[in-house]
């Protein structure tokens, strides 16, 4: 696959073309201090020049001058709530004069969107997303809608945050996999290269030239740069039996010292699934709307039954957490959970850091064989 | 998971079907039976289940509770859930009459190993109240007695008011080779049983050949020590089937909260072959 060459004065032409094609581009922006996934129409509306500075607890945006689109690592959310919604409506029910039920499927309302900006860490987790909710015995049909709705223009990251560890998951710096067009984004223009048709299609209609040997060149530099530039790793890709033997290891208790059991963490993950389920009746009572929720394994209400919490503490949630994201996901979909988008870390209030935890659990001594 | 139920050949597995409650047995002050039947004649006829599956019981505006099917479905019509009144939900479906409608989607989960149970010697042991789903497993091997060898039911609670069916233990007693074992922790003035603590009552098991299977309900730590117990005894371990149970909302594998190591206990569960889960069992907060 060669790659073809879009002179940055000719972004916007890439926005039209996405929009004749779409019903919605949504593509990064800067608000609430943060980058956000948003609809967008103007090349102008991209986060120009800005750069976040993210650290354990800490997220920043400033600019750095340049002229650059995509020169920041991650926004608060990935995909996540393009194609599994935060919250939404299940079915309705409505009880009748008599005392009789009726149950009404409400699909939601779902339009052709092409996204830009994506990450190759978030498009990893999109694919293990797919294969939670599109792949088991029963296919999430609200997810399923949305997610093949998708158009994904990926651009690679070439400005790695001090809490992003991709290249110790394999899911980044680069975007490899599951996109429809990628982007490199050079001070003078972007490297495209097309995954699908309909990608191809995409850059035949743009006014592209071939890459030069020399702009190639430099996105191979850049792409280095972003591996070496990234500090932080997990002590290794599986860890199922490394933290399976440790389930009594004090490092449990220390970290739930720590952590405010606030769910913060797995609010922005991006492979976080679990949702909760409830009902909204009218004031008349004669319509319930049953909706579903994102949830988090931080609270208490998550493992109640009947009279009892499994986990009623945070030493509990937090090994709930750490054990399923890089142990048991191993047995669920093949891999770990984590993508090492890092912003777990940098969204906990207290900077508790992933990467952290796990090498003080691995490199600590196993439990005693009862 | 045998059969096809109309729920899984909907396109759609989280909206519920509306059903009627055709009749309604108060068991205990707690305990509830619920005799469903799909008010659309269609979806009743083709609903199939196995015993130890589950069904999303819907409350018009409250919310879904997983409850265990407790009927027999090569014998009965209608579907029957016992139910403790236990939390929000079920406090409110305790207030439903005969006649009255509620929600219904399943069934969900994976039932008991009945089939490899036949030819062979079968245990079944139960703590305190989670004996409704293993009163339906009974039922079905006493009404074919023949296909089963010796029988052994064991039922084992802390105090002699959570003993609720003491006429169907009696009843079983008279059953030709099979051995009733109960036992409470405190006993009573009235109390005809065993008083005995934790497992202790398992000691009076006997265990007669490898050829023994063994049906496990109740809390984790008692089936635990219970499992163990019997394999110290020369039930093989995975001949020993355990009935779990977790907060559950979806029942389809997707919302996470049921998660029970790398199982899916609405999916994979909620009875599961002893050493699937045998090394989280006893572990607190898994």
């Amino acid at each position: 696959m060669s790659a073809a060459f879009l002179a940055r004065d000719d972004l916007q032409r890439l926005i039209d073309a996405l929009r004749r094609e779409h019903r919605q581009v949504i593509g990064p922006q800067v608000r609430d201090g943060t980058i956000v996934f948003d609809a967008l129409e103007r090349a102008s509306q991209l986060p120009v020049g800005v750069v976040d500075e993210q650290a354990p607890g800490r997220y920043r945006l400033k600019s750095d001058g340049s002229g650059r689109c995509f020169a920041w690592a991650t926004g608060v959310q990935a995909l996540k709530p393009l194609t599994f919604a935060p919250r939404e409506t299940l079915w309705r029910a409505e009880r009748g004069e008599r005392g009789e039920l009726r149950f009404l499927d409400t699909q939601p309302a779902v339009q052709p969107t092409a996204v830009i900006g994506v990450r190759g860490c978030d498009l990893a987790a999109l694919h293990l997303q797919d294969q939670h909710f599109c792949y088991g015995a029963y296919a999430d049909s609200y997810y399923n809608r949305r997610r093949r709705a998708l158009f994904i223009v990926a651009v690679d990251c070439a400005h790695p945050a001090a809490t992003c560890f991709c290249a110790s998951t394999g899911d980044g710096p680069a975007a490899s996999a599951g996109f429809d067009v990628a982007l490199t984004e050079l001070d003078d223009g972007f490297l495209l290269r097309a995954k699908s048709d309909r990608g191809q299609e995409l850059l035949d209609a743009l006014p592209v030239v071939a890459a030069t040997d020399e702009q190639l060149g430099r996105a191979a530099g850049q792409h280095a740069a972003a591996v070496a530039a990234q500090k932080r790793a997990l002590p290794g890709r599986d860890l199922r039996q490394a933290l399976f033997a440790r389930l009594g290891h004090p490092r449990w208790n220390e970290v739930a010292q720590r952590c405010l059991s606030c769910g913060n963490c797995t609010s922005v993950c991006p492979t976080c699934f679990c949702h909760s389920e409830g009902d909204v009746p009218t004031m008349d009572g004669r319509q319930v709307d049953h909706f579903r929720q994102w949830d988090s394994c931080f609270t208490p209400g998550h493992s109640y039954i009947h009279g009892w919490i499994v986990r009623g503490s945070a030493r509990f949630r937090y090994r709930q957490w750490l054990t399923h994201k890089l142990g048991t996901w191993h047995e669920q979909y093949g891999r770990s959970g984590c993508v090492g988008c890092g912003r777990c870390i940098a969204w906990c209030p207290v900077g508790i850091d992933i990467t952290a935890e796990a090498r003080a659990l691995v490199e600590g001594e196993p439990d005693a064989r009862p | 998971m045998r059969g096809h139920s109309l729920t899984q050949q909907r396109p759609n597995a989280y909206v519920p079907h509306e059903a009627e409650i055709v009749r309604r047995v108060q068991e205990s002050s707690t305990i509830f039976t619920l005799y469903l039947r799909f008010t659309d004649p269609l979806a009743h006829a083709s609903y199939t289940y196995d015993p130890g599956q589950f069904n999303m019981l819907y409350l018009y505006g409250v919310g879904e509770v997983p409850i265990s099917i407790v009927s027999d479905p090569e014998h009965e019509d209608l579907l029957v859930h016992t139910i403790n009144r236990v939390g929000r939900v079920t406090r409110g479906m305790e207030q439903l009459r005969e006649g009255q409608r509620l929600g219904i989607r399943g069934p969900y989960g994976r039932g008991w190993p009945l089939r490899e149970a036949e030819g062979q010697d079968v245990i079944v042991v139960s703590g305190g109240l989670g004996c409704a789903p293993v009163v339906s497993v009974i039922n079905h091997m006493i009404r074919r007695r023949e296909r089963f060898g010796h029988f052994t039911i064991v039922q084992k609670v802390k105090r002699v008011d959570e003993f609720i069916w003491p006429e169907r233990y009696e009843r079983w007693q008279k059953v030709p080779d099979t051995t009733v074992l109960v036992a409470a922790t405190e006993g009573s003035a009235n109390w005809r049983w065993q008083v005995s603590g934790k497992i202790k009552v398992l000691d009076d098991v006997v265990v007669r050949s490898e050829r023994t299977i063994a049906m496990l309900c109740g809390p984790g730590g008692f089936m635990g020590s219970a499992a163990e117990h019997l394999i110290a005894n020369g039930v093989p371990a995975d001949a020993i089937y355990l009935s779990t149970e977790r907060n559950m909302q979806c029942a389809v594998g997707h919302c996470g909260h049921c998660q029970f190591g790398a199982t899916f206990i609405c999916r994979d569960g909620p009875i599961y072959p002893y050493p699937k889960i045998r090394q989280l069992l006893t572990v607190e907060g898994f």
